[in-house]
């Protein structure tokens, strides 16, 4: 009795693992490059295992520091998709820049449309603007980058050039008026004279995991992008020592060190093959 | 009837003829200048482009409560500066951080403001708007009230074709009028053209120029559009509440070897862009020579220029001094400073 209801179970068990399997490649066919298809990528903002909210108080434990975010914005660009044999598709350069902005939650879903057909592995992207977009004619700073537009607020216009990322709120720890902290990082390494580069270069596998991006399904990646790793990385920063970091001699190495921080805040989460 | 239609006619006949007869708006290199650093390919001047151009420029919409125009702090009969004061005025009469430079010959210009931190012409007007002690609006709303307006739509649709207002229309258009504020009709240059002489003491002043200032204040432009330290002795001062020292082109580069380095300006119409340097602090050429002969004060960042021999500054006798300041003079373009064309209606 005890055995038939073990095999049954076993029987249960495998056809369920094959139907699945069966499924799986089912609805996947053998990528075909000629075809194109859509994937959509999610930046899953979270402070260490708490999903990210704005005018949330979260604790820092390595530094005992309190902090509530009131404002969030990001630019990612320059994105780049890789398959597990080497084969590599841009995005073309106007198609790939994108704000995260805590503020609209929609803002963190990034869709990447005709991409060519494959089983993708790794993306890369560039946490900031490219220098080169950073000195184009206002004619050719459309969309995400108009600065009179979707770029409000994320633009020097004394020291031309885009913030990358802006973070502001308040925390106890701050000696600033209202107990504020406010970091706006940019720098793209200076138009006739160098100065800091804040630009990172972010590169993500999937592991055993693929993109599998197929005309008609769209499939989607979803990443954490932890924002104590902004606090707590290579650089530990302390809200009581910078509560104010922007553009700066005074704190430029900080905002470099910062930079170097948030290039790690990155990690591949899951996928879901058919979206959302 | 017949009478009146026919006069109404030739009315309208004599209006468009007039008004065929005015002279189209184009950007034209001086014979005797460079070629110009900015691209006209991207934003040829016309003549409405060059009007609407002229219409913001005059206009306070610009500003968070219309108060203030960009032609507040940039009078035309000052060569485009605020005439009196040190450090210009903005919005609810805050003070700048500094002294608001002259607009003239900008199509020559790489980049923009005493420490160079916009390099193009085309992005300028977003930062005197945006900044909070100057027109302390933000460009999206500058360009809202401009979409309401019952005039500006149409003057964008005379300029571009559409009535459509972008940020790039906007901007291109605040540029044209400005690169057509061309100085190159002083004394000087009609010296240079044949067409005048200099007297004895404003050739003998050129001569002194060439040996002693030329290497900075350079070629038909006046400057050589670098940065440098020229020996200011450094200010700390309270700019609206902040202790503050300018440490200019420094903020830009973020680079200790930038610290109190400043454009280097252009001479040209220096007798009517008084005061001086990049806060303003003197208030007279005679002030200015005074400093470069005996107040050069030396720092890290010195220019070497100014420490040549193990000798501070640039020695000038009083007569010397005199022969400069007539040459100086020279650069005075009466026509351009008193040109209608950008004068505010």
């Amino acid at each position: 009795m005890n055995k038939l209801k073990l095999k049954i179970g076993i029987l249960m068990l495998s056809v369920g693992f094959f139907a699945c399997k069966k499924q799986h490649e089912h609805s996947e066919p053998a990528p075909d490059p000629n075809k194109k298809g859509s994937a959509e990528v999610y930046f899953d903002n979270f402070v260490g295992t708490q999903e990210f909210r704005l005018n949330t108080t979260y604790t820092n434990s390595t530094t005992g520091e309190s902090f509530k975010p009131t404002m969030l914005k990001y630019f990612i660009s320059n994105i780049q998709l890789k398959t597990a044999n080497g084969t590599v598709y841009t995005v073309p350069q106007m198609e790939s820049y994108f704000l995260i902005n805590a503020e609209d939650p929609a803002s963190k879903k990034c869709i990447i449309n005709n991409i060519p057909e494959g089983d993708y592995s790794e993306i890369k992207f560039l946490v900031g603007i490219d220098s080169l977009r950073n000195t184009k004619p206002v004619e050719e700073r459309t969309g995400t980058l108009d600065i009179a537009g979707a770029a409000a607020g994320m633009y020097w216009s004394w020291n031309s050039g885009y913030i990358f990322v802006k973070f502001e709120g308040e925390s106890p720890q701050s000696t600033a008026a209202g107990n504020k902290f406010r970091y706006h990082i940019g720098g793209f390494g200076g138009y006739s004279s160098p100065t800091i580069n804040c630009i990172r270069q972010v590169s993500i596998e999937f592991g055993n995991d693929r993109l599998k991006v197929r005309q008609g399904n769209t499939p989607s990646l979803h990443l954490i992008v932890d924002f104590l790793k902004f606090f707590n990385g290579g650089y530990q920063l302390k809200i009581a020592d910078y509560h104010t970091v922007m553009f700066s001699p005074a704190t430029a190495t900080i905002a470099v060190q910062i930079a170097n921080n948030y290039q790690n805040m990155f990690k591949y989460d899951h996928i879901h093959d058919h979206g959302h | 009837m017949k009478k009146a239609l026919t006069f109404l006619v030739l009315l309208s006949i004599l209006v468009n003829c007039q008004r065929n007869v005015e002279p189209e708006i184009r950007f034209q290199k001086p014979a005797h200048f460079p070629e110009p650093h900015y691209d006209f390919s991207y934003n040829p001047v016309t003549t409405a482009g060059f009007q609407l151009g002229k219409k913001l420029f005059f206009d306070g919409i610009l500003s968070r409560d219309g108060s203030i125009s960009c032609g507040s702090c940039h009078i035309p009969s000052s060569a485009f500066t605020q005439h009196g004061h040190d450090l210009s005025h903005g919005i609810d009469d805050k003070l700048t951080l500094r002294n608001a430079l002259p607009i003239m010959n900008l199509a020559w210009q790489k980049e923009f403001f005493w420490d160079g931190g916009v390099f193009h012409l085309d992005l300028f007007a977003i930062a005197p708007i945006e900044a909070d002690n100057e027109m302390d609006e933000t460009i999206t709303n500058v360009l809202e009230k401009l979409r309401r307006h019952p005039q500006y739509p149409q003057l964008f649709q005379k300029a571009f074709g559409t009535p459509e207002i972008t940020l790039d229309r906007f901007l291109k258009a605040l540029s044209q009028f400005q690169l057509m504020a061309i100085s190159a009709n002083s004394k000087y240059d009609q010296y240079k053209k044949g067409l005048t002489q200099l007297d004895a003491q404003e050739l003998a002043g050129l001569q002194i120029f060439q040996q002693k200032c030329a290497s900075c204040h350079k070629g038909e432009l006046f400057t050589d559009n670098t940065y440098r330290n020229n020996g200011l002795p450094i200010r700390r001062f309270m700019l609206n509440g902040i202790d503050t020292i300018d440490t200019g082109r420094n903020r830009i580069t973020l680079n200790e070897q930038d610290k109190f380095r400043f454009k280097v300006p252009t001479l040209r119409n220096v007798e009517v862009t008084r005061p001086y340097m990049h806060d303003g602090r003197f208030r007279t050429l005679e002030q200015v020579l005074e400093h470069y002969s005996q107040g050069v004060q030396d720092s890290p960042t010195l220019d070497p220029l100014l420490k040549q021999n193990g000798q501070l500054g640039i020695p000038l006798s009083q007569d010397e001094k005199d022969k400069l300041i007539a040459f100086l003079k020279t650069l005075t373009d009466e026509e351009f400073l008193r040109n209608k064309l950008f004068q505010q209606e």
